[in-house]
């Protein structure tokens, strides 16, 4: 996917390319001959993804159920007037914002973007212990990070009892404040995506940009807001694009840690889905939830995306 | 002739199709092996089911030369295994042979088409007349033909652990004859028992249809209220009866006398109940089934061989003593065939293997059934083997079925989260009972009866 579109110039035409009018015939035979080594991957696509994909579309128009149904009827739109007048569709909806904005956009970015910082300055070792402890977070499996971190907030787990140690008050944040919980654990997880995002675009700033602004009397503060940032804009945009299509679809992290509950505390929208096709068997109205979901993603996509086309 | 790219797409497309129809996507459809899905418990020390059905599977394989059995262990939570067997038996390439259906799923599985009518099997097999009628309407459906063979039936009652009783001060001959009783055992056990936990019953989304059944329908069904009219024949909706029933689920969380809230709603409550909280003498008092103690038997996964002189019974009252007295749940498990297997035959004989009296007998043993032959419920073997078999047996007298409609899982979904909002405080019995009534009118499309 691309996500840095310059401005389209008029193109100067390549010398290599067809003539629009067709000259002899081997031109256009050989222009089709392209598409030959292209074409099993386009099949492959179409079978495997946009197959897939149509059919669940169509799904969401039913009333398919996994269990107790002799045959599923078309029922147009009655999914999603469903879902906006369903209050645990909305409870989803806001969990599913807050988990986002809370582990991704604030969180992973942010400290993503701090390491990084740090270690541009740090030494070698430091350097590379960091990175490799941050990154270990970041390459066990979901349902491994899920369970590791289910261990660390259960009420009886690793947090409590360091917290005894220190005689400090015990948290139960698993079962009052489940989505906190794991939130935390997704900034666990993640954040060391966005340090190597920003390590990279952190390194491609060149010294004298930072040094002549030094020179000028800015303060670190004014470097970060006036020279670094901006510099590093697009970077940003990707990263914040990618995290929270990430966090958008972050389901085997909470099914293990809390399973959306209790009641629906950490409900949020993939968990809901599931429980909705799977759990009470509408496999058509978690579809239909599955496509809202889509939406949710495009919206913020589109934001970010018109955030990295304005010029500084 | 040129190629152009529809050609060229047309031509990958063949090739691809060759590749994937070249490999077999599905389990081995081997006419001449039979594949048995079944729950694997989630504690793997738990192994009671597995090992009786390899026991079976080498007699099969014994009589039956030339052909195997492969048994497909589904590993999770309870619910999880109901959705995980829906979804295999979609489709010819995961279908299993033979699959063991929990009773209160038959009809609605019935409803999807995904079982096969055993009846020209029934039709043939001399023992099915020594299978007791009741059993034999669970795997019945509406067109008069029967879907699974069932392999024993179960009761539930209180369990109690007269050790903790003596300490508490209560008399080891309990019998509580209210709701209110019950509550009072627990608060006394609270009281002078501070370190165990007094009561347990099932309640929430993760234990699921365990809440429903043992938990919820074990309070309602001795109330003066139903789930079902059968007069009328619809769901009963703001009945008095199922505010109560929330309002007692209320008042064991509320007054602190079932586990710590988190625990009671984690999906390994019910192992954790039957191989830890029990014989390591935890728990005073367990509103649960009658097949728990195949734990601890020999073969269990938590072999504890004082359990008879420990663990003494109750029957559950009614809520305030109300003829008769006393209520009791049951349902069972089934065998049944996919339709989708594509090896009916072979299944069915595995199914009359399972079925042969000894080794009906030897599940019965094994898994702590009620039996549902005549011949295995008068064999002095079975009737002699486990302690506590006759309480529970007697208890057919004063049990309740669930209501046997395509329905039911649903709003047995719908009493868990119920449950799950009154447990933990997120709503009040009233609240959580018109929370209910709302579902059930969108489950049923308005097919209910207000009380």
């Amino acid at each position: 996917m691309s996500v840095t579109k310059a401005p389209a110039a008029p193109r100067e035409p390549r010398p290599d390319e067809p003539p629009v009018r067709q000259g002899r015939p081997y031109e256009s035979a050989r222009r089709y001959a392209r598409w030959l080594p292209v074409a099993p991957g386009t099949v492959l696509l179409l079978l495997f993804l946009i197959g897939p994909i149509g059919y669940c579309v169509y799904l969401a128009f039913t009333d398919l159920q996994l269990t107790g149904q002799a045959n599923a009827s078309f029922v147009g739109l009655d999914n999603f007037t469903r879902a906006f007048g369903d209050e645990d569709f909305v409870n989803a909806v806001v969990l599913t914002l807050v988990f986002t904005l809370v582990s991704s956009i604030i969180g992973q970015n942010t400290l993503g973007l701090t390491l990084a910082a740090l270690m541009q300055r740090a030494s070698k070792t430091v350097r590379t212990v960091t990175g490799a402890i941050v990154i270990c977070a970041w390459v066990v499996p979901e349902i491994v990070a899920g369970f590791l971190l289910y261990t660390f907030f259960h009420r009886r787990g690793t947090l409590n009892e360091v917290l005894d140690f220190l005689h400090l008050p015990d948290q139960n944040w698993l079962f009052t404040l489940p989505i906190l919980a794991v939130s935390f654990a997704n900034i666990w997880r993640g954040t060391a995506f966005s340090m190597l995002v920003y390590s990279a675009a952190l390194s491609e700033i060149p010294d004298e940009v930072t040094e002549s602004a030094q020179i000028d009397g800015a303060n670190a503060w004014q470097r970060l807001i006036h020279v670094t940032l901006p510099m590093i804009r697009r970077s940003i945009g990707t990263n914040l694009m990618l995290n929270t299509l990430q966090t958008l679809s972050v389901f085997g992290l909470i099914w293990a840690m809390t399973r959306g509950g209790p009641g629906n505390r950490s409900e949020t929208l993939p968990v809901f889905m599931y429980d909705q096709a799977f759990n009470k068997a509408l496999i058509g109205y978690g579809t239909a939830v599955a496509l809202l979901l889509l939406v949710v993603g495009g919206l913020f996509s589109v934001v970010y995306l018109r955030l990295m086309r304005e010029e500084v | 002739m040129r190629p152009t790219a529809p050609l060229a797409l047309a031509l990958s497309a063949v090739l691809t199709a060759g590749v994937l129809t070249g490999c077999s996507l599905g389990p081995d459809d081997d006419p001449n092996t039979v594949e048995i899905a079944f729950p694997k418990d989630i504690d793997n020390n738990v192994t009671v089911r597995d090992d009786y059905l390899a026991y079976v599977a080498k007699q099969f394989e014994k009589a039956n030369p030339g052909k195997k059995v492969k048994l497909v262990p589904i590993q999770a939570p309870q619910n999880d295994y109901y959705t995980k067997i829906q979804i295999m038996m979609r489709s010819p390439n995961t279908a299993p042979d033979l699959v063991y259906e929990d009773t209160f799923l038959l009809q609605s599985d019935i409803e999807s088409g995904y079982l096969q009518p055993l009846d020209k099997y029934l039709d043939k097999w001399d023992d099915w007349s020594k299978f007791e009628d009741t059993a034999k309407q669970a795997g019945e459906s509406e067109d008069g033909k029967t879907y699974g063979v069932p392999d024993g039936t179960d009761t539930r009652g209180l369990w109690f652990n007269k050790k903790i009783f003596m300490k508490a001060g209560l008399p080891t001959d309990w019998a509580p004859k209210t709701w209110d009783d019950v509550l009072e055992a627990a608060r006394a056990v609270k009281k002078n028992v501070p370190d165990v936990t007094p009561f347990n019953i099932f309640t929430g989304k993760a234990a699921g249809e365990a809440a429903a059944m043992q938990g919820f329908e074990m309070l309602l069904y001795g109330t003066q209220d139903q789930l079902y009219d059968e007069k009328s024949k619809k769901w009963v909706v703001g009945s008095e009866g199922f505010r109560d029933s929330l309002e007692f689920v209320d008042t064991v969380f509320k007054e602190k006398l079932g586990p710590h809230v988190s625990d009671a709603l984690s999906p390994d409550i019910q192992t954790q109940v039957m191989t830890d909280h029990l014989p390591k003498e935890k728990l005073a008092i367990a509103l649960d089934g009658s097949w728990i103690n195949q734990q601890w038997i020999k073969t269990g996964g938590a072999p504890w061989p004082e359990w008879s002189e420990t663990m003494g019974v109750a029957p559950m009252p009614t809520q305030n003593g109300q003829e008769p007295g006393k209520t009791s749940m049951s349902g069972g498990w089934a065998w049944s065939i996919p339709k989708k297997s594509g090896n009916h035959d072979l299944a069915w004989k595995m199914i009359e293997t399972l079925q042969q009296p000894e080794n009906a007998r030897e599940w019965c043993i094994r898994g702590s059934q009620i039996a549902v032959r005549e011949d295995v419920a008068r064999d002095r073997k079975y009737l002699n083997a486990i302690p506590r078999t006759k309480f529970f047996t007697d208890l057919v007298d004063v049990t309740h079925y669930r209501p046997a409609l395509p329905l039911y899982p649903r709003v047995s979904e719908a009493i868990t989260v119920a449950m799950e909002k009154v447990t933990t405080g997120d709503a009040t019995p009233a609240q959580g009972a018109r929370s209910y009534d709302k579902q059930v009118r969108s489950i049923t499309d308005g097919a209910v009866i207000k009380r």
